[in-house]
């Protein structure tokens, strides 16, 4: 079983079919749950501390705005732990979690120089890029040694 | 700051999504709270969120997706159900994960039929099906830059 990193970070679709083929999908919950059931200090309503955008500094230069670093806090470790990556490519999906574009670019960039497999794709917009779609993540993750459920 | 002392620490939280013909989110929910066992589970209007110990929720998981196996689709979620931080009942208007998945649960269409027709495939097949490889876009050719700026 690989970790295999998500991007868009939050996607359902990744998410499922990476578990569905035998695999460990890496993505925004898993850092998430972890900073979240870890005790500590909190400063509600915001959930990240003073201390996460330091913990990005390994990622990202000191000039970089607090929530980059503050996101790549969450994302450096998964991605330093990925063993593979797919990438869907210009995703409309980019709010909410993933609703800033230069952390976006700053994770692709850290998944593209990072020497691992890496899938790129696009989100189907028909029956047959459906197909195409699903064949290519599941070659993809069989090719990585996964099984189906 | 103040101390934060969290909640359901050692939990996993999973949403199990459908969009199916045949099989309502009441149907996921009813098979789910069958074989819970004290697990937590939460009703939503797209499936369930099931709440427990990571073995419990796979537990459970493995015979939901079998109701419908191409329709039906699982994702980790880091909160649990009913945060206060996240729960639309404390903040009002739809939490901001909700847009991410209503925008993908207009594409799961596709990916179910495509999970349908790949099931059979042989390698062979799979690998036309998958057709070519994306390839990056090329770099901007070094002689054009060098025109455009000669040009100004």
């Amino acid at each position: 079983m690989a970790k295999v990193f998500i991007y868009p970070a939050t996607s359902l679709i990744l998410s499922d079919l990476v578990a569905r083929f035998g695999h460990q999908p890496l993505g925004s919950a898993i850092s998430i749950r972890e900073h979240i059931q870890t005790s500590g200090f909190d400063s509600p309503p915001i959930q990240m501390t003073s201390e996460d955008p330091q913990k990005g500094l390994k990622w990202a230069a000191v000039e970089v705005p607090s929530g980059i670093r503050g996101r790549l806090s969450l994302y450096g470790p998964l991605v330093e732990e990925a063993e593979a990556a797919i990438i869907i490519d210009e995703p409309d999906l980019a709010f909410g979690c993933m609703g800033c574009e230069r952390t976006n670019e700053l994770l692709c960039f850290m998944l593209r120089e990072k020497d691992i497999p890496r899938l790129e794709l696009n989100y189907p917009t028909s029956r047959e890029e459906g197909v195409t779609f699903v064949a290519a993540i599941k070659e993809f993750l069989v090719d990585l040694g996964g099984e189906y459920e | 700051m103040k101390p934060y002392d969290p909640q359901y620490v050692n939990t996993v939280t999973k949403y199990v999504f459908v969009d199916s013909p045949d099989t309502t989110p009441q149907d996921i929910a009813i098979a789910a709270y069958e074989i819970a066992k004290g697990v937590m589970i939460k009703e939503t209007c797209f499936g369930c969120q099931i709440t427990g110990s990571p073995e419990d929720v796979d537990r459970i998981i493995a015979p939901l997706r079998k109701l419908d196996p191409y329709r039906i689709y699982v994702k980790d979620r880091g909160f649990p159900p009913g945060d206060a931080r996240r729960c639309r009942a404390n903040s009002g208007g739809a939490r901001p994960g909700y847009l991410g998945h209503e925008y993908e649960m207009a594409l799961v269409r596709y990916i179910a039929y495509g999970l349908e027709q790949t099931d059979h495939m042989t390698p062979e097949e799979l690998k036309a099906a998958a057709g070519q490889e994306k390839l990056m876009q090329s770099a901007f050719d070094v002689a054009v830059l060098e025109h455009l700026i000669e040009e100004e």
